[in-house]
């Protein structure tokens, strides 16, 4: 079997191997905003071009995974060097403070002092 | 001698450690060997039992107060210092357990996109080079420094050349659509002046300041200038611009899209008429290129302000479109080594530039996916706003760009809302005239009063905001403007069907 061949026969496995990394690499984001939409975007562009035959035509958007995801990495490494705080809707647990009790022990109100 | 005996016995300890009997061993003590049995005289110890486990430790010490008091220890308090007996046995986990967890973060969630948006990771990645190793000057023709950055930097004129149906060569670079507008309003109408015919130019009420600021510079140089009033959904009138061209006009400057209401004019029309009564017509576009589809050639828009930081790329830099068949002929207000086509002198920031062109490509791109986006979270966002009761669009709904969404919430005070909002980056209008309290000067174009102009709030919505930041958002809007109505006696006057306007104070 020529090495074509096997790149050929190993395709929807390429694909999916590069949709996890590019996934996972999404997640390194330090700001909220560009994670999510690194995360959305891949998902969705990977879902508009699911029903994609052509060889050429995946061969294409492939390439150009393979940009983005050289480009995510060097820029989820430069959000992990200069992080800022985390914004008001990251997290999600609310609650009430209590002293004498494990759960979440903080509410914040902003805005009102 | 002496060291010999310690030495054999460590030898001996380190065989007998070992759980079969080792040729070694069987030199030693042949009769145990023999036996085949393992006799050891002292019993095992296991090595967790010379540790003290906390956990351990502290539920023997529960069960024995438990045993004395009757009563477990999480339920008594104790006397001098309030806390439980719980926390007093174990006061790591008592600590812990009092700790406050800093679960999440305080910045304020952006929502403010007409007034900047954030550079996208990928505009920064295409800078990065140009701002460390690829230094040199883009006008210098005789190395490579140059000629590396001078390509980078036609590629980019192309992209926003393609974004907005030109050619390469119209797009002249400039500091942002500020100077870009000072450039097109002034430079036409200097050019004119000095053919002495054509003195008036139209422009429109709702105009972003540099526009209005500009035109108030040439009246004083002794221009005349027809400021068109807009309906009250903030379009302008045709017919009225229709009539307000006259024989000496040089010049209409109508925005696209308005930044604080987010109107879209209707620029074919206007380009259309411009055209057939040979007036140039300038639009300053910085809300609306990369958000809605754009061609100069189809719309006849012969001038064309555009903006970086306002299509996720660099601050500091923008672009101003001038024709060249048929040709607009500007006066530069900014003369100097004849760069950009003798329009605008001096050096170009090759990584601001870049940056640009690599914004206007995704912007291309991405633009029906973002617009689809965008226009879901718009109607959501509006949806919740205008199902709460007293609360008013600015603007007109359907001729509206979606990412702008300008509501007016009656019987509370503006900045008292934006100042309880401040987990939400907001604006009630133009960054430029936010440190102001004085009302919006487009909203009073549009015909709203004074308070309704002071209780509006502009969210802009963009690439990057998710669905939960909108869902934050709706729930805070919500419970802030309930909260500062009940604080507020007009608002119960309100409830009780008495409409504020109609009362008729007592004087005394």
């Amino acid at each position: 079997m020529s090495l074509t061949q096997v790149a050929k026969g190993d395709m929807p496995y390429q694909v999916r191997s590069l949709y996890r990394s590019l996934l996972r690499q999404s997640n390194q984001f330090a700001a909220y905003n560009f994670r999510e939409y690194a995360k959305r975007r891949t998902r969705d562009s990977f879902h508009e071009h699911r029903a994609e035959t052509e060889e050429r035509r995946v061969q294409e958007l492939m390439q150009k995974g393979l940009k983005e995801l050289q480009m995510l990495k060097r820029q989820t490494v430069i959000s992990q060097f200069y992080q800022l705080d985390r914004l008001v809707v990251e997290g999600g647990k609310t609650g009430k403070q209590r002293g004498d009790d494990g759960g979440i022990v903080r509410q914040k109100d902003t805005g009102w002092d | 001698m002496s060291n010999i005996a310690p030495t054999i016995a460590r030898q001996a300890l380190r065989i007998a450690s070992r759980r079969y009997p080792s040729s070694a061993f069987s030199r030693v003590s042949p009769r145990v060997a023999v036996s085949g049995a393992r006799r050891t005289y002292v019993s095992e110890t296991k090595p967790a039992n010379a540790t003290v486990n906390v956990d351990t430790a502290i539920k023997a010490e529960q069960k024995s107060f438990f045993n004395e008091t009757g009563t477990r220890p999480r339920d008594a308090t104790m006397a001098t210092t309030g806390m439980s007996a719980d926390v007093m046995m174990s006061p790591t986990a008592g600590l812990l357990k009092q700790a406050t967890i800093m679960d999440e973060g305080t910045r304020p969630i952006y929502l403010d996109m007409q007034a900047t948006t954030p550079m996208d990771p990928r505009v920064v990645d295409v800078m990065l080079p140009f701002m460390t190793g690829l230094y040199g000057n883009p006008h210098s023709r005789t190395h490579a420094y140059g000629w590396e950055t001078d390509t980078g930097i036609e590629q980019a004129r192309e992209h926003i050349a393609n974004l907005i149906g030109a050619d390469p060569k119209e797009i002249i670079f400039t500091s942002g659509a500020t100077e870009s507008n000072n450039m097109s309003v002034k430079g036409v109408a200097r050019f004119f002046k000095r053919s002495g015919k054509k003195n008036h130019i139209i422009t429109c009420q709702t105009e972003h300041k540099c526009v209005l600021d500009s035109c108030r510079h040439l009246q004083d140089e002794g221009f005349q200038v027809t400021y068109l009033p807009v309906q009250n959904n903030g379009l302008i009138d045709m017919a009225q611009l229709e009539a307000a061209i006259r024989p000496e006009t040089c010049l209409v400057s109508i925005m696209a899209v308005n930044n604080e209401i987010g109107v879209v004019q209707p620029v074919e029309e206007i380009g259309n008429l411009c055209r057939s009564k040979k007036v140039f017509f300038h639009t300053d576009a910085a809300q609306a290129v990369g958000k809605i589809p754009i061609d100069v050639n189809k719309m006849n828009v012969d001038l064309m302000s555009i903006s970086a930081h306002k299509i996720y790329g660099p601050k500091g830099i923008g672009a101003c479109y001038v024709r060249r068949r048929p040709r607009v002929r500007l006066d530069p207000i900014i003369s100097g080594g004849g760069q950009e086509r003798g329009l605008r002198s001096g050096t170009l920031a090759p990584n601001l530039a870049i940056g640009f062109g690599e914004a206007a490509r995704i912007c291309k791109e991405e633009m029906e996916y973002d617009s689809k986006r965008i226009t879901g979270l718009s109607n959501y966002l509006l949806e919740g706003l205008l199902s709460m009761e007293h609360t008013t669009l600015n603007g007109d709904r359907t001729r509206h760009y979606p990412g702008c969404v300008n509501v007016s919430f009656a019987h509370v005070e503006g900045e008292s809302l934006l100042m309880a909002l401040k987990d939400i980056a907001l604006s009630s209008g133009s960054a430029c005239t936010s440190a102001s309290l004085e009302p919006s000067y487009v909203l009073r174009a549009l015909g709203s009063s004074d308070e309704s102009a002071h209780s509006s709030i502009r969210f802009g919505i963009g690439r990057f905001t998710t669905k939960a930041e909108i869902d934050y958002v709706l729930k805070a809007v919500k419970e802030r403007v309930t909260f500062l109505r009940e604080l507020s006696p007009l608002w119960e006057m309100v409830q009780e069907g008495i409409d504020p306007n109609t009362i008729e104070w007592s004087q005394h």
